[in-house]
């Protein structure tokens, strides 16, 4: 029928990742956990973002011989999300990095993992 | 239904399921790996949707780097909270 | 329990706009004006055949070093909170398998050559700086892996690293002083679409790129290692 195309099951696969990604961040008590939901939730909206690029009978952005250089704007697919998600992934192994060794320092410091032995910055 | 359409819709029932899993699950290694496979699975529906450089690099940094960095970091917090 | 209830309105409220958007969604059949003007002159104005290519280092190069920038800054906090205290043991670790260190002697040379060869070919297939870079970190790890106590040549990894970052500074600048604009490739030449030596000083900057990552990304594995020593 024709709600099932590829880009809608996309869609709908990365919004449920970031809402599960989400709630995942704010639930849980270990630290770990918490890092791992954002790792979920940044594989969520890198798929979001690659999903809206996709045009139905289109091939991927790379001229060879098969495509020619004539009217190549009715052959590829959007080239601009994917050049954003390339950044993207990048940052997050950054970021994702960045937080592990804060995790560790911490857990260095007051020898546990549950986020709320940690109240040196509540109000 | 063709069968790329059928393809792509049986990876994403196994990536939400996985996800689901991520939160679910006791131990703290099963979540790590199971979310490595949330990232590889997600690079073959980069390809399926006609993107090679996104779905390398994805294969490569999210399931490979990720991955074995949580692994170093959770080798050193042995106690009763992991 | 209001803790629970103001969480479930949270994502709840995140639903709704995500939903709202997925409602009025309808697919394109064309591409938009800047998706055309990228596709149609990278041919004839890059000469890149790798049409993600000549927009991540080209049109949009500036956001590329800024990339580069987020990582060096993340690879120096990493290397700064996990720098050692002294107080070491050595670790007793089990030693690697015999399968683990024969197999390590033959594809750790091979991984490299694979990850040089993604980022020198990047302009005319699917593939990059920060793929080979990668690629390269991985290698590094199975070396790692195979040896967990060797040497680490750190002083060469930080060597390599500080040359690539300043040679991609230096080849944005060279063409800011050849007058054509900080970052652009034309000053080298053009050359035949896909070939190996064409796409002006795109195979260059992508090398330099495609080395700053492998050793930063190696650098972090090897402080990650490190800190296994401790306590």
């Amino acid at each position: 029928m024709e709600l099932l195309t590829l880009q809608n099951i996309s869609i709908v696969t990365a919004f449920l990742l970031m809402l599960i990604g989400l709630y995942g961040a704010l639930t849980t008590k270990n630290i770990l956990r918490i890092i791992i939901a954002f790792d979920v939730f940044d594989s969520g909206l890198n798929l979001f973002l690659v999903a809206l690029s996709y045009m139905n009978n289109r091939v991927a952005p790379i001229i060879d011989a098969t495509t020619g250089t004539e009217n190549l704007s009715s052959k590829f697919v959007d080239p601009i999300p994917q050049a954003l998600v390339l950044t993207s992934i990048v940052i997050g192994v950054g970021v994702t990095a960045v937080m592990l060794t804060y995790a560790y320092k911490m857990y260095k410091y007051k020898n546990t993992l549950n986020i709320n032995e940690y109240k040196d910055a509540r109000w | 239904m063709n069968i790329s359409i059928l393809f792509a819709l049986i990876l994403a029932i196994i990536i939400v399921t996985m996800a689901i899993a991520v939160l679910v699950v006791k131990k703290i290694k099963t979540a790590v790996l199971v979310s490595g496979v949330v990232s590889l699975l997600a690079s073959i529906v980069y390809l399926l949707l006609a993107s090679p450089d996104v779905a390398m690099t994805e294969a490569a940094i999210g399931s490979g780097l990720t991955t074995i960095i949580f692994f170093y970091v959770l080798n050193k917090m042995r106690s009763s909270d992991v | 329990m209001f803790k629970k209830l103001f969480i479930i309105a949270i994502v709840a409220g995140f639903a709704v706009l995500l939903w709202s958007y997925l409602r009025h969604y309808s697919e394109r059949t064309t591409l938009n004006d800047l998706s055309t003007y990228y596709v149609d002159n990278t041919a004839h104005e890059i000469g890149a055949a790798n049409v993600v290519t000549a927009i991540v280092v080209t049109y949009r190069g500036f956001d590329t070093l800024g990339e580069v920038t987020i990582l060096f800054v993340s690879a120096s906090l990493i290397a700064m909170f996990l720098k050692s205290m002294g107080k070491e043991k050595s670790r007793n670790a089990r030693p690697a398998s015999l399968i683990l260190v024969t197999a390590q002697k033959l594809l750790f040379p091979l991984i490299l050559l694979f990850g040089v060869y993604i980022f020198i070919n990047g302009h005319l297939t699917p593939g990059g700086g920060f793929q080979g870079g990668s690629v390269i970190a991985t290698g590094f790890l199975l070396w790692l892996m195979a040896n967990p106590e060797g040497h680490v040549p750190q002083n060469l990894l930080n060597t390599i690293e500080s040359i690539s970052g300043f040679g991609y500074v230096a080849a944005g600048l060279f063409g800011l002083i050849l007058g054509l604009g900080f970052l652009d490739n034309r000053f080298m030449g053009l050359g035949t679409l896909g070939h190996l030596f064409s796409a002006g000083v795109i195979p260059v900057i992508y090398s330099f790129i495609g080395l700053k990552v492998g050793a930063e990304l190696s650098n972090v594995l090897h402080h990650l290692n490190e800190i296994q020593n401790e306590e």
